[in-house]
């Protein structure tokens, strides 16, 4: 029964998504009571090194113990299923915040990361991206997508602890230190987003 | 610089400014004899894109465990009445009322089932639910211009909402958007999360709109215009639309929930 279907265009998502998108308690997958509640944090630029405040940020994530979650909730969360799935929009300087877990490695021995979904006004299409945690050097050593970037643009894809155990990752859009944005083997060959 | 939306938004060019470059892009492309499915993210007449779009290419990565997933959604998440939105306020909102509905498909054809479709719109003047609309149109206090739905076992999905207005946007001078309702998709991977516009037939501002023209190819812009359906509307009560969307394929082997139907 497959064929293969040419993929509808994406659209910029926009100004107004204000009202429709954020949801309350979006950006919390664990509550900040949560003994393994960890902030994950940062701040979109754009070319010029200027704060993007119309962005809207989404992340994807296994649970501590590295298990994806197939729970329905990410809505209208229960406080006590964790969904794997967070929303949230930036704030009048380009910065958001999320309060999630570490992920585990879903599979032993990989370097585990938080899958990332970027929106923006001005964006014609969705980006992806990846944030990896920083600890596990020998797992990021041997990760083949880190291993496939050139010194210099690796390190956009790993986020910094900081010393209060938050996670620190800043996306930029274009220009120096522009984030590696990634693209799927279905995303057909050629298309430039 | 001063604000970070301010160079976007002086609306220094006129339209026949930017109706030249987009027709040069598009004379470019039709020279290049490439095929061109999705929008440019470098597209210059769209002037907040400029700072905007990523220089570098995007990389290859193969997916793994977390993207050969998507988040799951249930009734939980979304309430039925949420997929009609003239019934949000105390009345009924101003306006032409129509349905859109339509099918999810994966790349393979496969239907996207029991999966979040979310849409929001300007309501019938072109107003926007959203404290930086501006534009000096009237606010519907019975219309939201919010909605979401499950799709079905089919991929399907249905709104009743209102046919949106064109409102203006300050990219260049005298610039209007054609109508259009903003759609949120997920599949059952990751990787083909995506967000678009549906549009209406025969709006006579597409050939003007920078935002619908960076899809530079005419026939994958086609595939954002919705079909009037005439079995689809409803005697004596709405107009009918029907919009398929296919997303990029899975890169997940199909189980036998995926592809039973
Ligand atoms: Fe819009």
């Amino acid at each position: 029964m497959s064929e293969q279907l040419v993929p509808t265009p994406g659209q910029t998502i926009g100004p107004f998504y204000g009202y429709a998108l954020p949801y309350e308690g979006g950006e919390h997958l664990v509550d900040r009571s949560d003994p393994r509640a960890v902030r994950l944090h940062g701040t979109v630029y754009d070319g010029h090194g200027e704060p993007i405040p119309d962005s809207m940020l989404e992340i994807w994530q296994a649970d501590a113990d590295g298990t994806v979650s197939q729970e329905p909730g990410s809505l209208l969360r229960d406080g006590y299923t964790f969904t794997g799935f967070g929303r949230v929009a930036v704030d009048n300087a380009g910065h958001y915040d999320f309060t999630t877990v570490n992920p585990g490695a879903s599979e032993a021995g990989k370097a585990p990361f938080i899958a990332m979904t970027v929106f923006a006004r001005g964006l014609l299409n969705r980006l992806f991206t990846r944030i990896y945690l920083p600890e596990d050097g020998e797992a990021l050593a041997r990760d083949p997508l880190l291993a496939s970037l050139p010194e210099g643009r690796r390190e956009t894809l790993i986020a910094e602890r900081e010393p209060d155990g938050s996670l620190r990752f800043d996306l930029r859009l274009q220009g120096d230190g522009e984030t590696v944005f990634l693209s799927y083997p279905n995303h057909r060959p050629g298309d430039p987003a | 610089m001063a604000g970070p939306v301010v160079s976007s938004d002086a609306a220094a060019d006129s339209q026949a400014k930017i109706s030249a470059d987009i027709e040069e892009i598009s004379r470019d492309y039709a020279a290049s004899g490439a095929v061109e499915t999705q929008p440019r993210i470098d597209y210059a007449p769209y002037r907040s894109s400029i700072l905007r779009h990523p220089t570098k290419d995007l990389h290859h990565a193969d997916p793994e465990t977390i993207e050969l997933w998507a988040p799951a959604f249930g009734q939980r998440d979304v309430h039925a009445l949420e997929s009609d939105l003239t019934i949000q306020g105390g009345g009924e909102p101003i306006g032409e009322r129509m349905t859109v509905r339509g099918r999810v498909l994966d790349g393979d054809g496969r239907p996207v089932r029991h999966q979040l479709v979310e849409i929001w719109q300007a309501n019938a003047a072109g107003r926007y639910i959203h404290k930086r609309d501006q534009h000096p149109a009237p606010i519907d206090p019975n219309f939201t211009g919010v909605g979401r739905c499950l799709t079905g076992a089919d991929g399907s999905y249905s709104f009743t909402t209102i046919k949106p207005g064109p409102y203006p946007w300050k990219n260049h001078h005298n610039a209007w958007r054609p109508a259009h309702i903003h759609f949120s998709l997920f599949g059952t991977d990751f990787t083909q999360r995506m967000i678009t516009q549906m549009y209406f037939p025969g709006d006579p501002l597409f050939d003007l709109d920078p935002i619908y023209q960076a899809i530079v190819d005419p026939q994958a812009r086609e595939r954002l215009v919705a079909t009037y359906d005439h079995d689809t509307s409803a005697h004596e009560w709405s107009l009918g639309y029907v919009w398929d969307i296919v997303l990029t394929g899975s890169h997940r082997t199909p189980t036998e929930e995926d592809t039973d139907v």
